[in-house]
């Protein structure tokens, strides 16, 4: 068990990493667009542009997010591994 | 045999980003290999490289020749998208003061610090420590470069616009020029690779990943219309890749207007780059 979890946690941090923000919104705009590809809601370029946009505007929101928690936090305490306080490494 | 346009593109590519990933695998082995010496250190090295091109080759034959053409898109697309904005967001925090520079030097002096601290196990007449921290080091790094390799050289493979024969080992052939470059400079250096601007190549593959990324990903989203056809991109199929270029402008826009509007943050300071040129207290083994 401890082995499997070991297993999983590797695969969540190469994959995920430190913005599982972005990683969630990802896969909410593919899995959107993937329903409105099987629905036919769009046509193939509008529906391209759309999916392209939305992942643009998850990156955008991830890193006014990371505004924010800078605004509450104090980010640029540097740690002595060199890892700011307010941002994950 | 001559090289195409899109295969110096595609060697350019995973060149610069195996660049990065050696250099941080670099400063690792060097602190192993100068505190608890070179046997261990390069066989734990030389192993890691075999698995890795053992993982390149499997994964990269049986994504080839099991998928459809959709679904790799969509594979590959999401794959390069995670990694791409992973490294681009990192890359933007770092530019913007956000989050500290990766400083080699302070890397090399705790791997050191790190070496001197752990006991002496000895496993197959190798000094275990320095073997497996090499070994984890190097397959760890190199595992991003593997996929990186096999996602774009899978790509190149069945681009209709841009296409590489052999994508795989055209891509792979950029690694193992940047690991290769990478490992005899810091042989003759003979110190951590700290004067890289690692942060600016970073920022440079995070977007070149979130643009074919983001490209491919939006094609393979076909795999569920009806016709399980890729999507299509407005303007694709000409001899100019304008969407392709389309995404890559926004991706640059959006990365530059977030490195200026969270350096406006009150209280950030302009990033300071490491020392390049702070000699590391390095001893022989």
């Amino acid at each position: 068990m401890r082995l499997l979890t070991a297993f999983l946690r590797f695969w969540y941090d190469f994959v995920v990493g430190d913005a599982w923000d972005i990683a969630a919104g990802i896969v909410v705009v593919l899995g959107l667009g993937a329903l409105l590809a099987s629905r036919q809601a769009l046509p193939s370029e509008g529906l391209a542009l759309a999916v392209g946009a939305g992942i643009v505007l998850v990156v955008g929101a991830s890193l006014l997010l990371e505004a924010r928690r800078h605004g509450r936090t104090s980010p640029l305490d540097v740690d002595a591994q060199g890892r700011s306080a307010g941002v994950a490494s | 045999m001559g090289l195409t346009p899109a295969a110096l593109a595609l060697i350019g590519t995973t060149f610069v980003a195996a660049a990065v990933e050696v250099v941080e695998a670099f400063t690792i082995v060097l602190a192993m290999g100068m505190t608890r010496g070179w046997r261990a250190a390069v066989l734990g090295t030389v192993v890691a490289f075999a698995a890795l091109a053992a993982i390149t080759v499997v994964l990269g034959v049986a994504l080839k020749d099991v998928v459809s053409e959709s679904v790799l898109q969509l594979v590959i697309g999401t794959l390069l998208l995670i990694f791409g904005l992973q490294w681009l967001r990192k890359a933007v925090l770092r530019s913007a003061g956000l989050k500290a520079l990766h400083d080699e030097v302070a890397t090399f002096r705790e791997g050191q610090a790190a070496a001197r601290r752990a006991g002496r196990e000895v496993r197959l007449g190798l000094d275990w420590f320095a073997f497996v921290v090499s070994f984890k080091g190097v397959f760890l790094e190199g595992l991003e470069v593997v996929f990186i390799v096999i996602t774009f050289g899978l790509a190149a493979s069945n681009s209709e616009t841009a296409r590489v024969e052999n994508g795989v080992w055209v891509a792979a052939l950029g690694a193992v020029l940047a690991a290769v470059l990478v490992l005899l400079v810091g042989t003759i250096a003979h110190r951590p690779l700290s004067s890289v601007p690692e942060n600016t190549m970073k920022f440079a593959v995070g977007l070149l990943l979130s643009t074919f990324g983001t490209y491919w990903a939006t094609e393979g989203l076909g795999y569920f219309s009806p016709r399980g056809e890729s999507l299509h991109w407005p303007g694709a199929g000409g001899d100019v890749p304008w969407p392709i270029l389309g995404v890559f402008l926004a991706w640059l826009v959006l990365a530059r207007l977030a490195v200026v509007g969270l350096r406006r943050l009150p209280g950030v300071p302009p990033p300071v780059a490491p020392p390049a040129d702070a000699e590391p207290a390095v001893s022989g083994a």
